[in-house]
């Protein structure tokens, strides 16, 4: 199934002529619209007659999140601010958040990609999707929304938290589609057996998991507590948000990348050469029909591999690997790679937890340790020793059942948290530097 | 003829006591009586003050996490075996303590002991089927 069966299953020759065709003209809009694109190529040399071939695209500088940082909020626009009907910002882990926005025409795009993936992961007109990502200045809500009703499927515009009642409406409104990251759906259900729910009665039909990144393993127990077909779907605000690249339900091998829209490659981080079909690097995105902020050679710092192989799907764009991870997020805790994003999401599913946490990572004897400090607001307060005690004690429980990784919960008081404008710092490594 | 007891979350960091103390004193509150459960990590400062409703305004407004509680006061002949007899008299009836603690004054003859049930109205009647006198809170408060 298909939902534009003629741009998905385009022959390669004719997808990569759409490529080069696309990517000269966004080449051009850049030069002549934005000053920081106008700068960068005017001193590499270069211009959409530089573009020949697709691989002429290796000869252009790359852009990095920093520059966007540095162009905050809207110098790399590429259009009048009238002509941008939409802003998003995506949280830095440092600083002030990446902020873009999509004109008319770009949110029409991202709502076909999104209801094309949705399609690929199974899901048709008539199923019900329970949307938990986050709707506001984040991406997730409002892509997955936009992509549902593309589609012509009823969208139940949850967003995140109060997982009582997310069980509740999932239950009541015979919910089909979940979209979520994995380790909510985890918790979720872990949450619902002990209201003497179980997730396998429900009617979920297919999970659409994305926002961090997952194991196979992970897959498996998802797809059995929950029993549904659980989807890997892939997405970044800078590119667009979620839907930039989905796993197909027929063969769950790789996402598919949109690539009539994006040119992926893959480089070496460390000296920017692009790499094989096959080999693991960083994953470099080009967005070729964007027009409220294209961005030339974005670095994603996604650690994946590409391959061209025809897929039993029939649609012939590339398929990427499952992130390995992001490379400046991730954690290494005695061995186990730990997402401030996975920690996040399991607290963030504890009733009364406030999005104030912080890790603190240490080395004691050439062991790690990890201490999860948590605010105690008056939701989660007793005035009884062995209710907050057993509060601690379930948090570590669910971090080392569903990350596998053993830590500490610290209770602390409330705004003891170091608050700092924009997004606040989740992570101190105290360990001593390699 | 409850008593109200505020609850105070108290990180074990330097210095928080005394904050805590001083924001009530600089309110203009009196503590009567007052009891801390402690871990490790933090604690639980449990008061029982002239002023309930106010004490929890300040607390709430320099950040505290601050919760109001309801606690039973009840008079105990200042003997041996005194405290002895009533927490027998309480099992016997099966009413549970989750905490307990001494009230500084006296009332008359007899020392006063602050408890938290898990049920409060059952220990209530069970209290007063065993002939204990309970102290409401507006006589604790101002003592």
């Amino acid at each position: 199934m298909y939902f534009n069966e003629e741009f998905e299953t385009l022959p390669r020759e004719a997808l990569e002529a759409l490529q080069l065709k696309r990517l000269k003209s966004m080449v051009a809009r850049v030069q002549e619209n934005v000053p920081f694109y106008r700068e960068s190529l005017a001193k590499a040399g270069l211009t959409a007659d530089s573009i020949k071939s697709l691989q002429d695209l290796r000869r252009f500088p790359f852009t990095y999140k920093q520059d966007m940082r540095d162009s905050y909020p809207y110098r790399l626009f590429a259009v009048p601010m009238e002509d941008i009907v939409r802003i998003h910002a995506s949280s830095g882990t440092t600083g002030k958040p990446t902020v873009v926005g999509y004109t008319q025409k770009d949110i029409d795009t991202w709502s076909e990609l999104m209801a094309r993936s949705f399609v690929a992961a199974g899901v048709h007109k008539g199923d019900i999707i329970h949307n938990s990502y986050g709707y506001g200045l984040f991406t997730g809500g409002l892509g997955a929304h936009y992509g549902a009703e593309k589609l012509g499927a009823s969208v139940i515009p949850m967003s995140g938290g109060n997982t009582k009642k997310q069980i509740m409406i999932m239950q009541d409104f015979g919910s089909t589609v979940l979209t979520c990251t994995p380790s909510y759906s985890l918790f979720m259900a872990e949450a619902a057996r002990e209201e003497g729910i179980d997730f396998r009665d429900l009617k979920l039909r297919v999970g659409i998991f994305g926002a961090e990144p997952w194991s196979e393993a992970m897959r498996a127990d998802i797809e059995g507590k929950l029993n549904l077909s659980a989807v890997d779907i892939y997405g970044l605000s800078e590119i667009m948000g979620p839907g930039v690249a989905i796993e197909c339900c027929e063969a769950k091998k790789g996402l598919h990348i949109w690539e009539d829209h994006f040119i992926p490659e893959i480089i070496n981080p460390e000296t920017g050469e692009v790499l094989p079909a096959g080999e693991k690097g960083e994953l470099v995105i080009t967005t070729i029909t964007k027009e409220g902020i294209p961005l030339l050679r974005y670095r994603t710092r996604d650690i994946t591999s590409l391959t061209y192989e025809p897929c039993a799907c029939g649609r012939t764009h590339a398929r990427i690997a499952r992130m390995s991870g992001r490379s400046d997020d991730m954690l290494i805790i005695r061995g186990v790679n730990v997402f401030p994003s996975q920690i996040e999401s399991i607290l963030m599913g504890v009733e009364g937890v406030e999005p104030h946490y912080v890790l603190i990572v240490e080395r004691k004897d050439n062991l790690d340790t990890l201490e999860v400090q948590v605010e105690v607001g008056e939701d989660l307060f007793s005035d009884e020793v062995k209710h907050l005690q057993a509060l601690s004690a379930r948090i570590e429980k669910q971090i080392k059942e569903m990350l596998g990784v053993t830590c500490r919960v610290r209770l602390v008081e409330p705004k003891s948290i170091t608050r700092s404008e924009g997004k606040a710092k989740r992570v101190i490594d105290n360990r001593p530097k390699a | 003829m409850h008593v109200e007891q505020i609850s105070i979350f108290i990180e074990n960091k330097f210095g928080r006591l005394a904050e805590v103390t001083r924001i009530l004193g600089d309110a203009g509150i009196n503590i009567r009586t007052l009891s801390l459960a402690d871990t490790s990590d933090f604690g639980i400062l449990r008061l029982i003050v002239n002023d309930t409703e106010k004490a929890k305004l300040v607390l709430k407004e320099k950040g505290f996490t601050v919760s109001k509680t309801d606690v039973v006061a009840v008079e105990i002949p200042d003997r041996p075996g005194g405290l002895a007899d009533i927490l027998q008299a309480l099992d016997k009836d099966g009413i549970n303590v989750e905490y307990m603690y001494a009230f500084v004054e006296r009332c008359g003859e007899n020392a006063v002991m602050i408890f938290r049930f898990d049920e409060t109205e059952k220990a209530l009647s069970a209290l007063a089927g065993n002939g204990f006198t309970v102290l409401p809170g507006e006589r604790l408060y101002s003592m």
